[in-house]
């Protein structure tokens, strides 16, 4: 299944990417699975497991256990500072 | 006028206008507004010479507009206008208004801080700030978590 994967902020730095559309292999199905599956990506992406960072599926804040299906949008940020 | 107006954008406020604007349909009894400003940091050597907020567009209007909702459930209230600006900004420069028209100064008060207690830890916006020793992003402060957590007890 495909998600289109977004970063912002601190993260977006860290990794050096604003995002990207990528296919799934089966049982990668939640948001937990996702940090996981892109770690073996490199040290640079142990930024994404840090627990202060927050997602959003579908622009809806969610836990790591939320579920993630074909055509979800799913983003990754640090703690919001705005206002 | 609108009941209701969220607006993300480069561009600054009139805050004259606004509370004009909330005031304009007769009903309300008491408008509260406040205004966010970029803080210099005057003459230290990590004083903010200037800020740029980032968003996450989409995420962050339905955020708002969740926070609204979440205003109006608890108070009977008339017209409210969020402005929240993104780009580069400058120490003085207004970053944000809330504004909020209700029957009585209490209700009025109180949802315009509810709403700035939300969106200070719940709408997708990040600051970095530029100093003489270089650029940082400005951490997320427990001292914003406590003044919402006020709400939720």
């Amino acid at each position: 299944m495909g998600v289109r994967i977004l970063y912002f902020a601190s993260l977006r730095e860290a990794l050096g990417s604003e995002g990207e559309q990528l296919e799934l292999p089966a049982g990668v199905a939640s948001v937990a699975a996702l940090r996981t599956h892109l770690l073996v990506r490199g040290d640079a992406w142990l930024a994404l497991s840090a627990p202060r960072i927050r997602a959003a599926v579908n622009q809806v804040l969610v836990a790591d256990s939320a579920t993630v299906t074909d055509g979800d949008e799913v983003a990754f940020f640090p703690p919001v500072t705005g206002g | 006028m609108e009941l209701e107006s969220i607006s993300i954008r480069h561009a600054d406020f009139d805050v004259g206008a606004e509370v004009e604007a909330l005031s304009g349909a007769g009903t309300a009894g008491a408008v509260a507004s406040f205004v966010g400003v970029v803080r210099g940091g005057g003459e230290q050597r990590d004083a903010v010479l200037a800020m740029t907020l980032e968003h996450y567009p989409g995420m962050t209007e339905r955020a708002l507009a969740d926070i609204v909702v979440r205003a109006r459930q608890r108070w009977a209230l008339g017209g409210v206008r969020i402005i929240h600006r993104i780009g580069k900004l400058l120490p003085g420069e207004r970053i944000v208004f809330v504004g909020v028209a209700g029957r009585h100064r209490h209700e009025a008060f109180a949802a315009c801080e509810f709403i700035m207690d939300y969106l200070k830890t719940q709408a997708p916006f990040w600051k970095k700030e530029e100093t003489a020793e270089g650029a940082r992003w400005v951490d997320a402060r427990d001292s914003d978590d406590a003044a919402l957590a006020r709400w939720q007890g």
